[in-house]
């Protein structure tokens, strides 16, 4: 296993992977570690059945929609890059990495962006906006089956008419972020990636 | 606060004082007196009211009875001595908090803390100069009856997501933190004792250590009397304060080892592995014996359905429990008395009811507010009464490496913890945790309680503690909220939770946990998924009654807002209540699976029975126009309201304008809101012509559902008698009654509804009449448990 690993992940991939996502050296390979124990197939890609087989997913709520977000647009597999590139969105913001190139484009894992993937979460049908509906769905998943739908809906309504400042019955991505400017997103969409 | 009434707070600032200084007066000389009263009976029995005819002139007894006059009026001081003076006690503390917010300027410059060590010292100034003896603060009064209202009111409102969050960085300040600055302080102490020319050369290695260990602990007192009005944000506040209360532990544990030592004047290794060991068990021993009593008190509640009357009293006495036992192994009682607080709290309030919420809520805080009063007067009084002896060098000395080995202790520790944390703690924050370490009076009574045989310098200590307080009271309490705005530290956010910010935060915590558990990493989310399933699973089973154990958080905190909002509603319209509780109420029957039926059939049954009985009552009663009331202690009714006619037009007006918010609520209501018809607009004019008036017949099968308005614990008295929604009628009409929202509900068959109806209502009017004074037994029934 350990032999596998090394000559499958050569230096140059580590180094742009490093590039990419911002993680180290040692995060990055004890992640490939988690990678091919996952991959069952052994093919060097991940298919949902691979992550379905993860036992806890399985009772999270939110499981489906985690797992879909691995997999860019209608693919199936999802090689190690992708895999990373996801995880890179919740890698703790480090406030040296504040004052590097403004010019560059923005890390995966500002605020902005973590938000983004967040919201993709919720807009599945990716018209960038929430609608009521896609809001149910998520409400349904969190909350079980024992609420009626009609208190649901009225809780849907209600978050709606709080967050939705144009008048368009929906959350858009902005009002997303301003619903959520008090929440401290860097501490609770980040996970520390032990060295 | 109050800029148009400069004259009035002045004239209720002297009144206050002047009441305050009328009580000091009496006070002073009843002790004085009874001492006098006292030494003047020889047989101690205490001046009495003597019906026996005053035999001390030398007769026998009871042969040759002179008469006396029978004394109508006589003085007995001594045996009520004791309760008396507790109470002017907290008579005084209490007028005194009031004067001090009549000023305003005042009180934004000098914390109350400080006024109320300044009142002591007046007090007690007084008190030596009318000649009695000041009382000096007991340790016991302090530890078994002061201190534990605060500990508890801030258990058990800890917000308990913060705390956990930061639990790590926590324990490291309150148990690393404080270590620290006991043998730093303790050290250099006893170094600088052993120069030449302090003559402090009797002072020990250990006794140093003894009054460092004292004078190092954060006093969770003082941090919330000063951290209160700053209003500094939650990370912070939370982080001292969870310190002050964490450092209990050490305290304790460092406390008995070196007193019991410094008589032999060495500690050996073992003495040192077994203060760890010690340690260990104080702490842990202490959360497990709150964390017991905090699951028997929630188990509790879950069958004090039928006697809502005493259902704060658990909470106290279970609380006051946990802290007791401990203190009987000499565990932490402090960290018992938060286990307890934050253990029982979600049950707690699931079960009990709403107005038995806020009767616990203000309780603790009416008492907490008490005692930290009275515990800074009497530390002012204290000092007064004490014994002191002053020694510069020995106080300059502690102030300054109090502050150093503060500073130092929270720079270290925070280079090491900015390495585990995701939200790096910054120069800012830390300049703010050093800043906010304050002494208070632990330190002061972790003093007295030291033997004056064993420690000679006890006096210098106290007075040095005394110092050490003052000074971090007044300087850094009084400096530190000039200081907060000029760094401009964020401050506290004002503004509720949304639900967008609850579904959003629940969602950010399903997601994180799924990709823990992708990447095998298993951090804080997933043991907290783990945590929250175990307690959905089995513990909420057992502990909370009901339906309510099955109902999810998200559910649980949409109810809370929407009763919040429609009490605001009343608070602010006066006399609309409803369409909030609408959703709710019918939804809350939606929880409940179909099977309950059954159980909801019950109370219909017995209450359109009631309505039966009360009909026939009515029949041949007469006609009266008084309210019926039935009294008795233990149910709580509201007062009835003494609106005139002026009032009602006034409400009218506002009413109307609630409707137009309530019709822009309804697009979201369930259920529409049917005619509105206020029982209290109703009820007044019934006062004064119960024929004219016939209220609009209800329309439909709409379910109504009946509200007290006059009670202003009206929420308690919507009762769903029965859910007859067949078609949704829309009633937005209006009538010039538009007065609040009744809804009140068809009972049972259609028949009886249109008997309602003919009756023209004066049977309904009658009937929310009666309702709206139910009695003992409909006042029970109709509590339903409702999550504050």
């Amino acid at each position: 296993m350990g032999s596998r690993a090394s000559t499958l992940l050569r230096e140059e991939e580590i180094e742009e992977i490093k590039k990419e996502t911002g993680f180290s050296h040692s995060q990055i390979t004890r992640l490939y570690s988690r990678f091919t124990s996952l991959d069952k197939g052994e093919n060097g890609t991940l298919s949902r059945e691979d992550f379905q087989r993860i036992p806890e997913l399985a009772i999270n709520p939110l499981g489906d929609r985690i797992i879909n977000a691995f997999f860019p647009e209608g693919e199936d597999q999802v090689n190690f890059r992708g895999f990373m590139r996801t995880l890179a969105h919740f890698r703790p913001i480090e406030d040296n990495e504040k004052n590097k190139d403004p010019t560059a484009s923005e890390p995966l894992n500002s605020r902005n962006n973590k938000l983004r993937f967040a919201f993709r979460l919720y807009d599945l049908d990716r018209d960038d906006k929430i609608s009521r509906d896609e809001l149910l769905q998520v409400l349904r998943m969190m909350v079980g089956v024992n609420i009626s739908d009609e208190q649901l809906g009225s809780i849907a309504d209600r978050t709606i008419q709080e967050a939705d400042q144009n008048g368009d019955n929906s959350i858009s991505f902005n009002e997303f972020i301003k619903v959520l400017e008090k929440v401290d997103v860097e501490q609770k969409m980040s996970i520390r990636f032990l060295h | 606060m109050y800029p148009s009434m400069s004259c009035w707070t002045r004239r209720g600032l002297l009144l206050a004082l002047a009441l305050g200084l009328a009580l000091l007066v009496p006070m002073a000389l009843s002790l004085g007196a009874a001492e006098k009263t006292r030494r003047s009976v020889g047989n101690g029995h205490g001046t009495g009211v003597t019906l026996r005819p005053d035999d001390s002139h030398g007769d026998g007894h009871g042969v040759n009875k002179t008469k006396k006059i029978f004394p109508v009026l006589t003085f007995d001081f001594a045996h009520v001595k004791i309760p008396f003076e507790i109470s002017l006690w907290v008579l005084l503390a209490s007028l005194m908090k009031l004067g001090f917010h009549l000023i305003p300027r005042l009180s934004s410059i000098v914390p109350e803390s400080c006024l109320l060590i300044v009142v002591g010292l007046l007090v007690g100034g007084l008190m030596k100069l009318v000649g009695a003896a000041p009382p000096e603060l007991q340790s016991d009064v302090f530890f078994l009856y002061l201190l534990p209202p605060i500990i508890l009111d801030a258990g058990y409102f800890l917000p308990i997501r913060p705390f956990s969050e930061n639990l790590g960085t926590i324990l490291m300040f309150a148990v690393v933190g404080t270590l620290w600055n006991s043998f730093f302080i303790g050290g250099l102490l006893y170094a600088v004792c052993q120069i030449e020319g302090t003559d402090l050369k009797s002072i020990g290695l250990l006794p140093c250590f003894l009054f460092g260990s004292v004078i190092s602990a954060v006093d969770p007192v003082a941090v919330l009397a000063v951290f209160e009005e700053i209003h500094i944000n939650e990370l912070l506040h939370i982080l001292v304060f969870g310190e002050s209360l964490l450092n209990d532990a050490v305290t304790v544990v460092l406390y008995h080892l070196f007193e019991e030592y410094s008589g032999l004047g060495m500690v050996t290794f073992l003495d040192v592995f077994l203060g760890v060991i010690c340690f260990l068990v104080v702490s842990l021993g202490g959360v497990l014996v709150g964390a017991f009593y905090g699951l028997l008190a929630a188990f509790t509640s879950r069958f004090a359905s039928h006697t809502r009357v005493i259902e704060p009293l658990f909470v106290f006495v279970y609380s006051y429990m946990s802290y007791l036992s401990a203190e009987v192994f000499h565990l932490s009682g402090i960290m018992a008395l938060i286990a307890c607080g934050a253990v029982m709290r979600p049950y707690v309030e699931a079960n009990i009811s709403h107005k038995s919420h806020t009767t616990t809520k203000y309780f603790l805080k009416m008492w907490s507010s008490v005692s930290e009063t009275l515990i800074f007067i009497f530390l002012g009084v204290s000092t007064v009464a004490g014994l002191h002896s002053w020694n510069w060098t020995f106080v300059t000395v502690t102030i300054i490496l109090c502050l150093v080995a503060r500073v130092l202790g929270v720079m270290g520790l925070t280079f090491v913890i900015n390495k585990f944390r995701i939200v790096k703690l910054t120069n800012k924050d830390q300049f703010i945790i050093a800043y906010g370490g304050l002494r208070g009076a632990i330190a002061f009574s972790l003093g007295y309680l030291l033997h004056p045989e064993e420690f000679p310098m006890r006096n210098m200590f106290l007075t040095t503690i005394i110092t050490v307080v003052f000074f971090t009271v007044f300087v850094q309490g009084m400096t530190i909220r000039p200081l907060v705005d000029l760094l401009a530290v964020k401050k506290k956010q004002e503004t509720k939770r949304s639900i967008n910010e609850e579904i959003h935060t629940q969602f950010l915590d399903h997601l994180l946990t799924g990709i823990e558990d992708i990447c095998g990493h298993y951090g804080h989310h997933h043991w907290k998924d783990k945590l929250n399933r175990f307690n959905k699973k089995y513990v909420k089973k057992c502990l909370i009654a009901g339906e309510r154990s099955k109902e999810p958080q998200l559910i649980a905190f949409y109810h809370k807002m929407e009763m919040k909002q429609a009490i605001e509603l009343v608070e602010s319209g006066g006399g609309v209540k409803l369409p909030s509780a609408v959703p709710s109420t019918v939804s809350m029957q939606n929880i409940q699976p179909k099977k309950s039926n059954s159980e909801r059939a019950l109370p219909q049954i017995s209450k359109s029975r009631e309505e039966e009985i009360r009909k026939i009552l009515r029949s041949n009663l007469q006609k009266t126009r008084q309210r019926l009331r039935s009294y008795n202690r233990h149910t709580l009714v509201g007062e009835p309201d003494e609106d005139g006619w002026n009032d009602l037009l006034l409400k009218r007006q506002k009413i109307m304008d609630m409707d137009k918010q309530i019709s822009r609520m309804s697009n979201y209501l369930t259920v529409p809101a049917p005619p509105p018809e206020s029982p209290t607009l109703s009820r007044s004019r019934l006062a004064s012509d119960p024929q004219h008036y016939v209220p609009k017949p209800t329309l439909g099968n709409v379910p109504i559902i009946k509200v007290d308005l006059a009670s202003p614990q009206s929420p308690e008295y919507v009762s769903v008698v029965d859910e007859f929604q067949k078609e949704a009628v829309p009633l937005k009409e209006e009538d010039e009654d538009a007065g609040g929202l009744t809804m009140k509900v068809p009972l049972g068959d259609p028949k009886k509804e249109e008997q309602e109806q003919q009756d023209g209502g004066k049977e309904q009017q009658r009937l929310m009449r009666c309702l709206s004074d139910p009695g003992p037994g409909g006042a029970e029934e109709e509590d339903e448990p409702f999550l504050p």
